[in-house]
């Protein structure tokens, strides 16, 4: 049992993140996430890959980011899932399920797939004894912030803009990030319009 | 669970902060009965207004002026034949109402109907709100594609177009007013939806009226864009019966229709209870801070009671004017039968309300009468909105959809990033 955990113990109230609710979301990510790609219509497909992005948004409130939860529910399910059956939509479903779902380099893709999730385990496994800064000896892999649920999104705030006057920790990072999108709907409005 | 029944009275927490599942349950129920319901009246009363817009009577045969008629309505639809288009995708056909109907219900846990009368109260409420709210779309473009038909495609099309557009300028004048909520005298702001009334309530002012005109032209972009993110007129674009015969529910009948049409009316409650919370303070009476004293709660405590006391004396008015013909003598008895049901529930919220007077102010009477007062200054509010709904759907002509997306793209939006800059700017110097 975390201390996260031990603390809501502590405090009267029964947890509501139990392994229970992880094991159930990750397992309903997983079983859509297979169906995205087995689904031969492509909307069957889309509707699949929204469960997906659901569950996800659950399993982020269980590590105690509500607020990215709740931007992964309105900018991917909500929005960019519409955009794609609006796209999808317009294709001739009876002409493209009747085309090869895979293409000859799934062998590859599958490999690939096995070798990332063969890292994930084994960083699970003994990341957090191997890994650590050569240079400061501090583990490259601390114990995860968890801020409560009040203040969470205040505190994200504070990291991304900064706090009574000094800059946050990811002020620049941030920015970067902003002017690459900035200039990826730019470069969308050049490349769609032939005269602006 | 009697404890945890009783444990939860005295409370000052939504059921979901105090942990109190039991309690959970019950406004839950509570919400999903009376959304119901409400949604049943309004279709009675659409059809009411809609009629003496138009210098017409509408529903009048079953029961007195058409009161019975949503439940004949209800009737017919849970018996009507359900049919599934033969070239239909069948299991989407059948799932589209319900993502619909979910996305519409699953918002109302975090609507505050008072400062503890919420099923739970979210750190990103209003967040939870709007993206939530925006998966409603999915249903009508996933019924509208299932439909594998012509008009109905099309109606899916313009809807998850239009709602794209429109979502954007929503978003930027909720921001505008959530920045507004930084002004408090922590210095901090926040998303919940509670945090937002109390914010208003700690500063004093609606932010309707802060930084005059800014939150007002917030207020009027975000009921502009909420009237097209649910799809009523005048940007009902996505069912012009002119134009595609009902849209993307053409092929629907039944109960799946009725759900479609559940589903749209409480989104509309949504996104009224949105706007109310944002900008017109929430459950809060008008002036709290100014006219604090007790009389003047005592007075506004009154307000419940005397409104349903107004209603009951309508329909009272209603019975003495029925005409006397012997062929109308159910229909009049059964009128003052419902005048007398009304007339009761403001007698006993009077009583209420005088007891809660007279007695102190933590009293589980006082508690229970400020609870009264709280839900209905919001449902007051929500109430007006879709008035207007209706009033909007009898008095404009329908957009085309150029001039939809234009006024989405090239008026909304620039305004709506201009008020956001401009109240940050204000915000920053007030401070």
């Amino acid at each position: 049992m975390n201390p996260a955990m031990n603390s809501a113990l502590n405090s009267g109230m029964a947890p509501v993140a139990t392994p229970w609710f992880f094991y159930a979301l990750a397992g309903l990510a997983v079983a859509s996430g297979l169906a995205v790609i087995t689904r031969r219509n492509a909307v069957h497909s889309a509707l699949a890959l929204i469960v997906t992005l659901l569950s996800v948004a659950g399993l982020y409130l269980m590590l105690y980011a509500p607020f990215v939860a709740g931007v992964q529910i309105i900018v991917y399910a909500g929005g960019i899932m519409v955009l794609f059956l609006f796209v999808i939509m317009l294709v001739n479903i009876e002409r493209s399920s009747k085309d090869r779902q895979f293409n000859r380099m799934w062998p590859v893709g599958l490999a690939a797939a096995c070798a990332l999730l063969a890292l994930f385990v084994s960083v699970i496994v003994k990341g957090k004894a191997v890994l650590n800064d050569p240079i400061t000896g501090k583990a490259l892999w601390p114990d995860p912030m968890r801020l409560p649920e009040s203040s969470n999104t205040q505190q994200v705030a504070a990291m991304l803009y900064g706090q009574a006057g000094r800059m946050g920790e990811y002020t620049f990072a941030f920015e970067i990030a902003s002017l690459l999108l900035l200039v990826a709907i730019l470069g969308a409005v050049i490349m769609t319009k032939k005269k602006i | 669970m009697l404890t945890s029944f009783m444990s939860y009275l005295g409370s000052t927490l939504t059921p979901g902060s105090a942990g109190n599942q039991l309690w959970a349950l019950i406004y839950v129920l509570i919400i999903f009965a009376g959304v119901s319901v409400t949604v049943m009246c309004m279709n009675w009363l659409e059809r009411k207004a809609l009629a003496h817009f138009q210098v017409r009577l509408g529903p009048m045969r079953v029961g007195p002026h058409g009161l019975l008629q949503p439940i004949a309505d209800a009737l017919k639809l849970m018996l009507k034949e359900d049919i599934i288009p033969a070239e239909a995708d069948q299991f989407v056909f059948w799932v589209a109402p319900l993502i619909g109907l979910l996305a519409a219900f699953t918002v109302y846990t975090v609507i505050p109907f008072g400062p503890s009368q919420a099923v739970s109260d979210m750190n990103i409420g209003i967040l939870f709100m709007l993206g939530v709210s925006s998966l409603g779309v999915l249903g009508i473009v996933v019924a509208g594609w299932a439909s594998n038909s012509h008009y109905p495609l099309i109606g899916a099309l313009r809807s998850s177009a239009q709602m794209v557009s429109y979502e954007v300028a929503m978003g930027l004048a909720v921001v505008s007013a959530i920045l507004m909520t930084s002004m408090n005298v922590s210095g901090t702001g926040t998303l919940s939806m509670i945090g937002i009334v109390q914010a208003q309530q700690q500063q004093g002012i609606w932010f309707i009226f802060k930084f005059f005109p800014l939150g007002l032209i917030a207020f009027v972009i975000f009921a502009i864009a909420m009237v097209a993110e649910v799809n009523r007129a005048p940007f009902d674009l996505a069912e012009a019966e002119s134009e595609l015969t009902a849209g993307f529910h053409t092929e629907y009948s039944g109960l799946r229709w009725s759900l479609f049409m559940l589903a749209e009316y409480a989104a509309m409650i949504a996104v009224s209870a949105i706007a109310v919370t944002l900008w017109l303070g929430g459950w809060m009476r008008p002036f709290p801070n100014l006219l604090h004293a007790a009389a003047w709660d005592f007075i506004f405590s009154l307000f419940p009671g005397l409104t349903f006391g107004g209603l009951a004396a309508i329909a009272f008015i209603g019975t003495a004017r029925m005409p006397t013909q012997s062929f109308f003598k159910i229909q009049r008895i059964g009128l003052a039968v419902f005048a007398a049901l009304i007339g009761f529930i403001a007698l006993f919220l009077l009583a209420i309300a005088v007891v809660a007077g007279l007695s102190a102010d933590t009293s589980l009477v006082a508690r229970f009468n400020q609870g009264i007062g709280y839900v209905y200054w919001f449902v007051l509010k929500v109430a007006v909105f879709m008035y207007l709904f209706i009033w909007y759907r009898a008095t404009w002509p329908r957009y085309r959809f150029d001039q939809l997306m234009r006024v989405g793209w090239k008026v909304l939006l620039p305004i709506s990033l201009g008020v956001l800059i401009l109240t940050a700017i204000v915000g920053v110097i007030v401070s």
